[in-house]
């Protein structure tokens, strides 16, 4: 080893606090970037090798009812590979033990065989028997959520008839990676299920001999899946087609890509902000040891070292820092990674999961922050090697300082208000104003990190109480399997626990405006509706009026109309009538793209008087378990939602995913600040060293030496700490923005007690690192300092 | 710390203001061991300039250091008017050099991001009963360079600062460590001036280090260092002014 290396390890050594606050600001940025790296490629490798073994279909159309020779004209559609029609529906299943009735969707097996399209992974059991009506395969989670064995009975409701069946096989279908259920916010395994049936006994139940009611298409390589969708909607439209739609609007891929899509952004933006910290760091570091080590260097290169070989030895301290940093990061992002993979496989589910990360994540990580040190050590180390040797050697002259402000008090201006440790810390955070900048904006990053990350449970926090408390103050809401005259909510109203009793009904529509269109449904709520209401998240209740649409915001947006503007309303159910509404109200929702109007002016439009399709219940809990039993008899019930349990639900499994990555976050962020502090004060520490002991040789004590040195650190977070707040603002802006889809959007609601904890976090951090640094503060060797120069 | 300012004996014979009773000082640093001071007797009378002579590593420094309460002795006594420094505890000894003591060291130590003014504000603001800052820097000569930060005065005109900064507390000692070591001889002679009317204008005891023998003509008594321990102690029966001195 030769000497100039001997030297880099000791000083390594001696510099080891701040080698490693930066080692692990590295490696948080790494970890992160490790994490989602190999976690966005474990989903895609698994989603993608899911997805072509078993057959994911392209395009997906539900139909009223079709005529099975229709399946011919659907093949022939230029573009189409394959294309198989199926019966599915929505049932209620009861499974005993279970109190509340279970949502299911029921979907056609072929008699014979696989299907041919979103073929099924069957984990155990055995395939439905040709021709029998008593046999079931059910989906896996569904099973092991309920302790379901083979050979097992659940009741399944159809159209009203209950019909007991065996469990035969167990199975997962690339069509239910992100199994959830209507009004759910959240895939629940107890509560819904997939149930798959054979075609006959399908048929019979739901009266489609001869028929399909659902039908999938996959394509040939360079299809627009756009044309296929437009020509399958013509064939189907006369049989009560409600439109098709390709696979990335098929709900459990938007999930998965959704899920993607976040993976992606937060590779992008988070380590950029951790590499960024650090490589400022890693620069001040240098730029420190270069002062420090200005003579030695001139001696170095008077002996003939050449400036590259000096430059080189201090380009390898930052690549250590930086390297111990990519090592760590690199074990924390591995762990991270299976361990947020088995998260995913929790919520979304897969008969196999590829988590075998290949180098590439690894070493584009260490790659990034490699360059991002060596970027930060150029400037420095560029510093170390232009000086000529001669000059080297000299002692670097006195840095100087300029009056700021008004120059008024010239000669007076000892005699100020301000004391004069308070104008040093001034005047050392004007003289250096960039470094002041990056302890700033590295504190700052670390309050915005720390807010963005609360901000998603502020975020979800509020989206529940608007949508589920706010907008929906029913406890139930059952669905029926058809509309029925208004009187059905009089008569749930009688049964036992229902306190009161809501109708109302959605019908599925197509909106026409200009060129733009959109495919949804809209709901139709009474005016004086107290259970289910039109909840503006920017405003409260919004009543329906006599006539007219009340549509969200985002609708509003896809269709590019505003209050007062007409839309063409093509119904794709019933009569299929067309007409023209007036937009009447624009208000701000979180999820979908609802689209409200008055219930008997929606059943005008569709010609039939005093029709609901869906009760909203307030229910009195003591009287639940009676009330669950006799919904699963009634045959009119085609689903049930509890409200309770879909928020249950989702908490549980934000508690599980979400507030475990928060915590990270919280942890990362510490860091960053520790990191950050620790080493600005340790810098100032080094450099103001001799002044500070000159201060305490004048007669001050530690507490006013501390408060020179640890005050510019405070005045610097003072200064970071609103500025954070305004950062995290920002930055959870710009991702809830990113957000923003069709299916929902991230509210900007961060509540005052995240900022509260940011900012607290952030103050014990620093304050840490205060104290760190307070300590060697007390352990000045003043007599040393005075005798030599520095 | 005992608050009570320290009591001057009754007037007659000279009053003592620094006294030293068998003072060693012995150094460990890793397995080297080294005696420092060998029992040294000294007395600093109030009002007298002391310049302590020696080689490096005779122990001058140790002493200075010690008297102005930055040490602590190995054993022996350090007495200050009636207190006795070496039961000062650690905020006892900050309160004694913040009170009663004035440093001139000899690479100035001025505060860089202070101005000539500010240096010097920066001790009145926490003494009991200080000079003004202005008057204090104009007793060193520079009422013109009061708005002048460290990086603008010559070597000069900053350890004038710092004498200036030393003494505007009016300081009960001035220790100076080879005030002059940094600087050429006839700016060296400028500071020594400064330090000798600041002396006899305010009376404050003075011991000032030098291994410079051309500097001794200026003061009271002379004590030379050697090997940890006092070889002469010689009193000047004439005092010389700093512009009669040569080196």
């Amino acid at each position: 080893m030769n000497m100039l290396d001997r030297k880099l390890i000791r000083d390594l050594w001696r510099l080891r606090g701040q080698v490693i606050a930066i080692a692990l600001i590295v490696a948080s940025g790494i970890a992160l970037l490790v994490m989602s790296l190999t976690s966005l490629e474990a989903l895609r490798e698994t989603a993608d090798a899911y997805y072509e073994r078993y057959r994911f279909a392209g395009v997906f159309a539900d139909v009223k009812r079709a005529p099975a020779p229709l399946a011919h004209r659907i093949e022939a559609i230029p573009g189409v590979q394959a294309a198989e029609t199926r019966i599915t529906e929505q049932a209620v299943i009861d499974v005993s033990g279970f109190a509340e009735p279970v949502m299911a969707v029921l979907v056609s097996l072929p008699e014979e065989g696989q299907p041919i399209l979103n073929r099924l992974a069957l984990e155990r059991g055995r395939w439905v028997a040709p021709n029998r009506d008593d046999q079931v395969i059910v989906s896996t989670p569904f099973a092991e959520s309920h302790g379901l064995e083979l050979g097992d009975q659940v009741s399944v409701i159809m159209r009203g008839n209950k019909r007991k069946m065996t469990i035969v096989g167990m199975a997962l279908s690339p069509e239910f990676v992100y199994a959830i259920g209507p009004g759910a916010l959240m895939p629940d395994d107890q509560r819904y299920g997939v149930f798959w049936i054979g075609r006959k006994t399908m048929e019979a139940a739901y009266d489609l001999d001869g028929a399909f009611n659902n039908v999938t298409l996959s394509l040939l390589r360079g299809t627009n899946p756009k044309d296929v969708v437009e020509r399958l909607d013509l064939l189907l439209a006369r049989y009560g087609g409600i439109g098709a739609y390709e696979r990335k609007d098929q709900i459990s891929h938007w999930f998965l890509m959704n899920e993607l899509e976040q993976l992606r952004s937060m590779a992008r933006i988070l380590p950029s902000i951790f590499l960024l910290v650090a490589a400022f760091l890693t620069n001040m570091i240098l730029a420190r040891l270069i002062a420090i080590e200005r003579s030695e260097i001139g001696l170095l290169k008077a002996f003939g070292y050449s400036n590259f070989a000096v430059g080189w030895h201090y380009a390898k301290m930052a690549v250590a820092m930086t390297a111990l940093g990519v090592l760590l990061g690199w074990a924390l992002g591995f762990w991270l990674g299976r361990y947020n993979t088995g998260i995913y496989a929790e919520l979304f589910h897969f008969p196999f999961l590829l988590f075998r990360p290949g180098p590439d994540s690894f070493a584009t990580a260490a790659l990034v922050s490699l360059a991002a040190s060596l970027a930060g050590a150029m400037i420095a180390v560029r510093g170390a090697v232009s000086l000529s040797p001669a000059e080297a050697m000299q002692p670097p002259a006195p840095p100087s300082f300029r009056h700021h402000g008004s120059a008024s008090g010239r000669g007076r201006s000892a005699r100020n208000w301000i004391d004069q440790p308070t104008r040093m810390i001034f005047r050392q955070v004007l003289r250096w104003p960039l470094r002041a900048a990056a302890t700033i904006t590295g504190v700052g990053l670390a309050v915005a990190v720390m807010i963005t990350s609360l901000h998603w449970v502020d975020a979800i926090d509020h989206m529940i109480d608007i949508d589920f408390f706010q907008a929906q103050r029913q406890d139930m809401t059952v669905g029926l399997s058809e509309a029925q005259g208004q009187r059905v909510a009089l008569e749930f109203a009688t049964l036992p626990g229902v306190l009161a009793a809501e109708g109302s009904r959605t019908v599925v529509a197509s909106f026409h405006s200009g060129t733009r269109r959109h495919r949804g449904s809209i709901e139709g709520i009474s005016a004086d509706a107290r259970l289910q209401v039109v909840y503006d998240a920017d405003g409260g209740i919004v009543r329906p009026p006599p006539d007219g649409l009340i549509l969200s915001e985002m609708l509003a947006q896809k269709l590019a109309v505003s209050v007062g503007d007409q839309v063409w309303v093509e119904v794709l159910e019933g009569r299929r009538p067309n007409t023209q509404l007036t937009v009447a109200g624009v208000f701000e929702t979180y999820f979908g793209m609802p689209a409200y109007m008055e219930l008997e002016a929606l059943n005008r439009i569709m010609r039939e008087p005093h029709r609901v399709a869906t009760l909203a219940l307030l229910v009195d809990r003591t009287q639940e378990v009676t009330l669950f039993a006799e919904l699963k008899d009634l045959p009119e019930v085609a689903a049930v939602a509890l409200r309770r349990a879909l928020v249950d639900r989702f908490n549980e499994t934000m508690g599980r995913s979400l507030l475990v990555f928060v915590g990270f976050f919280i942890v990362f962020a510490s860091t960053l600040s520790v990191g950050v502090v620790y080493n600005a004060a340790r810098i100032a520490l080094s450099e103001r060293g001799r002044e500070l002991a000159t201060l305490r040789v004048l007669g001050f004590s530690r507490w006013e030496i501390s408060y020179i040195l640890l005050g510019e650190t405070g005045l610097l977070i003072a200064i970071a700490l609103p500025l954070g707040c305004l950062f995290g603002l920002t930055l959870a802006w710009f991702i809830s923005l990113g957000f923003e889809s069709e299916l929902f959007r991230v509210p900007l609601a961060i509540t005052p007690a995240t900022f509260g904890v940011a900012v607290a976090t952030t103050l014990v951090s620093t304050l840490l690192s205060g104290l760190l640094v307070r300590r060697r503060l007390d352990q000045l060797d003043l007599i040393e300092v005075l005798k030599t120069r520095e | 710390m005992d608050q009570t300012a320290p009591v001057a004996a009754p007037t007659g014979s000279p009053v003592v203001t620094l006294a030293t009773r068998g003072l060693t000082k012995l150094y460990r640093t890793g397995e080297v061991e080294v005696q420092a001071l060998r029992g040294i007797d000294l007395e600093l009378f109030e009002g007298e300039l002391v310049v302590f002579l020696g080689p490096s590593g005779s122990g001058k420094s140790t002493l200075l250091n010690i008297l102005g309460g930055l040490d602590q002795p190995t054993a022996g006594e350090v007495t200050f008017y009636d207190q006795v420094l070496t039961s000062y505890g650690e905020s006892a000894l900050t309160r004694y050099r913040r009170d009663y003591v004035g440093f001139v060291f000899q690479f100035y130590n001025l505060i860089p991001s202070l101005t000539a003014l500010e240096n010097v504000a920066l001790v009145t603001e926490i003494a009991q009963a200080p000079l003004d800052p202005a008057e204090a820097l104009g007793l060193v000569a520079l009422d013109d360079r009061l708005d002048h930060f460290p990086a603008q005065l010559s070597g000069g005109e900053q350890q004038r600062v710092a004498i200036a900064r030393a003494i505007a507390k009016r300081p009960k000692v001035l220790l100076c460590d080879e005030p002059t070591g940094a600087l050429d001889s006839k700016t060296g002679i400028l500071v020594l001036r400064a330090i000798q009317q600041v002396n006899r204008e305010l009376g404050t005891t003075t011991a000032l280090i030098t291994h410079n023998a051309a500097i001794a003509d200026m003061a009271d008594r002379v004590v030379s260092f050697g090997d940890g321990r006092i070889v002469e102690v010689r009193v000047n029966s004439e005092r010389c002014d700093p512009e009669e001195l040569q080196w």
